[in-house]
This record gives structure tokens, C-alpha cells and sequence, in this order.
């Protein structure tokens, strides 16, 4: 094995000043530290369970709602809406034969009646499946087509106008247009998710201000002496914010184990749905990677307004 | 050297008054100028520890002029305190020593809050606590302390940074009288190296062991100039009054 070559002094301490720099290794000593032993590691953890969770729906909701408009968004829906049985499928037939002659639409598809009775099947009960019976109570012919633009108004506009003559009686709707409301509030809970972090950030902020201020009044006397010896307000002041940094590191890291736990355990919950929409709810690296910098805003966060609060505090002093 | 620069600090009709009470200090004026021994004497609540804050930027007067260093106190800015601070050597007549730190780290902590190297700072620490007599007792928090043993902390603490003006408190209020004389030696010897040092005490028999020493005279918040050598100081060292 090589021997490693001796450092030569100067740079020993020149590594060792910046160490001290970094760690503030003699600038620790001027307040007692009371690390992870007050109430503020434990607020910091809460504050970023909360925050974790309240992204990570943020995040999913996003995604569900990313996932389902992509789905549907070149989806079209055509509804044969005739009570005449024969008049219903001749018009469905002509529609569809239209429609796959028609630029513009990439797949099209008659749904099957039995698709059609096993979606209906939670609100009319098990269709009969006698024909005779079934027309009792008739429903629209379904086709599916789906578009490889946009379906927005100027296409459906077009394909109504093809659709006209041969099935009078068809309403063309966008699939997007049905899950509106949905998509609605899913934005809505998306913008609770932001006005929960805010909270939740200003929450954090005012506890490490009162930490601080608690803080510089316990140690007033110290830090009176040091101003004495000619001890500057970013000295005293690094002391502080690194102090609580270190608490708000610890308390983050365990709000975030806690909120990772939290989130698979829900997803776990949410998987076993089987549900196709609370499966697009998922989230994915960059989600992680973003709930992963939680605890890292928190910690900057604390830091910078504890280094705010003891110089303010401080410039009050002579 | 003449003029501003050769004074080390100049007050000029200064005031002090505490909130709305009457001036506890009222018209002092004197200068006091680089390598001269002072003496500050006066009745208890004379206003010795009011002058002493004034001289250390503890307290800004009421009235006044105060010039420091060749610089106006009163209006310096806040940010340029601490270097001002760094000149001075502050024994407090309570110590005032952190009670968290050694008497190693409490003698260190001018050092380093001036950024000097633990590698440089740890021979001239123990050499001074090894001087007045706390060699043995380096680890030891204040409170283990006798009163006397945080009172040469104390001065350790106010002398290590080799400061251009010290300013003490009743250094020797809590020593016996063989450490007190020590002490004074010690001041005496900073005093010889170029540091201004003003000692404030009651006790008459110190005057007499610094036979060099200029006398202010405290009488109820008055400044008293009974030899005229705060006016008109005696030549030393090419030093001449600026007036």
C-alpha cells in the first residue's frame, strides 16, 4: 500500500480553518447547544409529515389528473339515441362506416351491447337477455372513436356535419367533456395541497422565529459579552442558524421517513382499488426526487429565517 | 505625534441619563491619550461603571461628544463596533465570564471570536492563565471558581488580545492583597507596552502603587481634574497633549 504524503502545515490549516468555517467549530462555544433535545426537532419532523403527504397528494392528484386527460383527450363519444331497435343499429352501422372513412379519426369502434349493459349494470340492474325485453327499455347505440388530434369543438362540429345525414339521430360528445367537473376538483384539491405547504411553511417559520427569539433571550447575557469582545452579529448569528439547521435536519429526516411510510402504506390502499383512475394516481422518481427536497427546503427554510430573526434581534443591541 | 491622533479618547461636555431620571453624568470632558495609566476613583454611585460603559461602547451618551481612536463614537455605525471592540481589554466588575466555558475557552474567546487559529491561540491562553495563577485550574467551569479565581479569568480575558486601551472595573475588588499587586503589575507591564489603561477603584492604597498613574476624579456623576494632568497631561514618550 503507497503511503499518503504528509500534508505540508499551511495546508493542514488552511483545511483546518475552512473545516472550522464550515462546522464553526469555535464559534459553537459561545451559547451552550441544546441540540435534539428541545421541542424543535419534533415540530420540524410534524411540519414536514405534513408537508410531505400534502405534496405527495398534490403530486398524485396531478398525475391522475395528467393520466386521464391524456387518455381521453383525442376520445369521442357517439350516441345513437333512437328507441326503434332496427333504426338504431342501421343508423349505428352507417355511422361507424362514416367515421372510418373520415381523416383525421385513428380507431373506431362499435362498443358491444354487452359493454354497454355491463356499464349501465350499476344503475338499470342485469339486463334480460331477451331482445324483446331489453328494448322495454331501450339505450343508445355507443361507438368509440378516438381522434389523432384534439377533440375539440372544430372537430366535433366536422364530424357531426358528416354524421348528419346518415344517423340523424347521433350526438357527438368529446369523452373529455363528461370528467369537466371531475377535472375541476381535481384542480381544486391540487391548489388545497399548495395553500396546505404554504400554511404549513409559514406554520414552520413562525416556530423557528419563536425558537430564536426564546433562544437569544436564554443566552442574552452571553451574547452581550461576546458583542463586548468585539464578537459580530454574523458570528452570533451563525451560531444560532446552525444550531437550529441541525435541528431542523434531524426532525426533517424524520419527517420524511415517517411521510414515506405514510405514502406507500395510502398507495398500497389505493392499489388494492383495482380502479383504473386511482391507479393513475401513482407517483413516479421525480415525484420522490421532489418529496426528497422537502426536508431540504425546510432546513433552509429554518435556517434562513433564524439567521433573520437573531439579526434583527441583534441590531436592537448597541 | 500631535493632535487627534496622539489621543486615544477625547469626551468632550458628555451626558448620561437613564430614561427620564437626572444626568447620572453630566459634563465630563477629558482625553486620554496612548500608553498613560489612569485611574478612576470615586464615592460608590458616583458614576465610575457609567463612565467605564461609556469608554467601552456599551452605553451611547445623552449629550456630548465622544471620539474614540481618532474616530467620532457617536455616530459610528453599528457595523464598525466590533472592530472598535477589539481594541479594548473589559474587566466587568461582576466578571461576567460564560458560565458554559472553561476558563480556558473564557480567556480564549477574544482570540477567537478575532479569528485567530486554535494552533496559535492555545500556548498564549495557557501562558496567561499560568501568569495569574490558574494554570492548574484551565478546565475549570466559573462556577467551581472562588470569586477571586473569576476575577483573574476575568482580567486573563480582558488583557489577552494585547487590547490599546484597558478598561477595568474594580479589578482587584475579590483578590487578596498580594494578588492584587500582582495584577496591577500585570496591568502595569501591558501599560509599558503602549496599552492605555484605566482602572476604575475605590480603594486609595492601589493609587499609590502606580506612582506614574493620572487620577479622575468621580464626585457624584462631576469629573474632578485636581492635578490639571487630564488637561494638561504630562509629557510621555513624545506624547504631548493636543491642547
Amino acid at each position: 500500500m503507497s503511503e499518503v504524503p504528509a500534508l505540508s502545515p499551511t495546508l493542514a490549516r488552511r483545511l483546518r480553518t475552512a473545516g472550522a468555517a464550515i462546522t464553526g467549530a469555535s464559534e459553537t462555544q459561545l451559547v451552550p447547544q441544546a441540540r435534539l433535545s428541545g421541542p424543535m426537532p419534533w415540530v420540524i419532523a410534524i411540519m414536514v409529515l405534513l408537508t410531505a403527504i400534502a405534496a405527495a397528494a398534490g403530486l398524485a392528484l396531478g398525475n391522475l389528473a395528467a393520466q386521464a386527460s391524456a387518455d381521453l383527450a383525442g376520445g369521442v363519444t357517439v350516441q345513437v339515441v333512437n328507441a326503434a331497435p332496427g333504426a338504431r343499429m342501421r343508423q349505428a352501422n352507417d355511422a361507424l362506416a362514416v367515421l372510418r372513412e373520415t381523416p383525421g379519426v385513428a380507431q373506431v369502434r362499435l362498443v358491444p351491447a354487452a359493454e354497454v349493459n355491463a356499464l349501465l349494470e350499476p344503475w338499470l340492474g342485469t339486463r334480460s337477455d331477451d331482445p324483446a325485453a331489453a328494448d322495454a327499455l331501450p339505450v343508445p347505440a355507443l361507438i368509440d372513436a378516438r381522434l389523432d388530434g384534439p377533440a375539440n369543438a372544430a372537430a366535433l362540429d366536422r364530424l357531426r356535419a358528416r354524421l348528419a345525414e346518415v344517423a340523424p339521430d347521433a350526438r357527438v360528445d368529446a369523452q373529455a367533456g363528461w370528467l369537466e367537473p371531475v377535472f375541476a376538483a381535481l384542480d381544486a384539491l391540487r391548489w388545497l395541497a399548495v395553500a396546505l405547504i404554504a400554511l404549513l411553511a409559514l406554520t414552520m417559520m413562525a416556530a423557528v422565529l419563536l425558537a430564536a427569539r426564546t433562544a437569544l433571550d436564554s443566552h442574552r447575557g452571553t451574547i452581550e459579552i461576546v458583542h463586548m469582545l468585539g464578537g459580530t452579529d454574523a458570528q452570533i448569528a451563525r451560531v444560532f442558524q446552525r444550531s437550529i439547521a441541525i435541528d431542523a435536519a434531524a426532525g426533517g429526516a424524520l419527517g420524511l421517513a415517517l411521510a414515506v411510510a405514510v405514502i406507500i402504506a395510502l398507495g398500497r390502499r389505493f392499489e388494492a382499488l383495482g380502479s383504473g383512475v386511482a391507479g393513475g394516481a401513482g407517483l413516479g422518481w421525480v415525484d420522490w426526487l421532489l418529496l426528497g427536497l422537502v426536508p431540504l427546503a425546510g432546513v433552509a427554510l429554518a435556517t434562513i429565517t433564524a439567521r433573520s430573526a437573531v439579526l434583527r434581534a441583534l441590531r436592537r443591541m448597541l | 505625534m500631535t493632535g487627534p491622533d496622539a489621543e486615544i479618547v477625547r469626551f468632550d461636555n458628555v451626558g448620561l441619563r437613564y430614561g427620564t431620571d437626572k444626568e447620572v453624568l453630566t459634563d465630563i470632558s477629558f482625553t486620554l491619550f496612548p500608553g498613560t495609566f489612569y485611574f478612576l476613583t470615586g464615592a460608590s454611585g458616583a458614576g465610575k461603571t457609567s463612565l467605564l460603559k461609556l469608554l467601552y461602547l456599551a452605553q451611547r451618551p445623552s449629550r456630548g461628544k465622544i471620539s474614540m481612536f481618532g474616530t467620532d463614537a457617536i455616530t459610528l455605525p453599528r457595523e464598525h463596533l466590533p472592530g472598535f471592540r477589539r481594541r479594548l481589554g473589559v474587566v466587568f466588575q461582576d466578571f461576567r465570564l460564560i458560565p458554559h466555558l472553561s476558563a480556558f475557552d473564557n480567556v480564549a474567546l477574544p482570540l477567537r471570536v478575532a479569528g485567530v487559529e486554535e494552533d496559535d491561540l492555545r500556548k498564549p491562553v495557557a501562558d496567561m492563565l499560568e501568569w495569574v495563577g490558574l494554570g492548574d485550574r484551565s478546565h475549570a467551569r466559573p462556577a467551581t471558581l472562588s470569586g477571586g479565581e473569576q476575577q483573574r479569568v476575568a482580567i486573563a480575558r480582558a488583557v489577552i488580545g494585547r487590547p490599546d486601551m484597558l478598561v477595568a472595573d474594580e479589578p482587584t475588588g475579590n483578590v487578596d492583597p498580594d494578588m492584587a499587586v500582582k495584577l496591577l503589575r500585570l496591568f502595569e507591564a501591558l501599560n509599558r507596552l503602549g496599552t492605555t489603561v484605566v482602572v476604575a477603584t475605590h480603594d486609595v492604597h492601589l493609587l499609590r502603587k502606580v506612582p506614574d498613574s493620572l487620577i479622575m476624579r468621580l464626585d457624584r456623576g462631576r469629573l474632578s481634574d485636581p492635578t490639571g494632568a487630564l488637561r494638561y497631561p504630562p509629557r510621555r514618550a513624545g506624547l504631548v497633549p493636543s491642547r
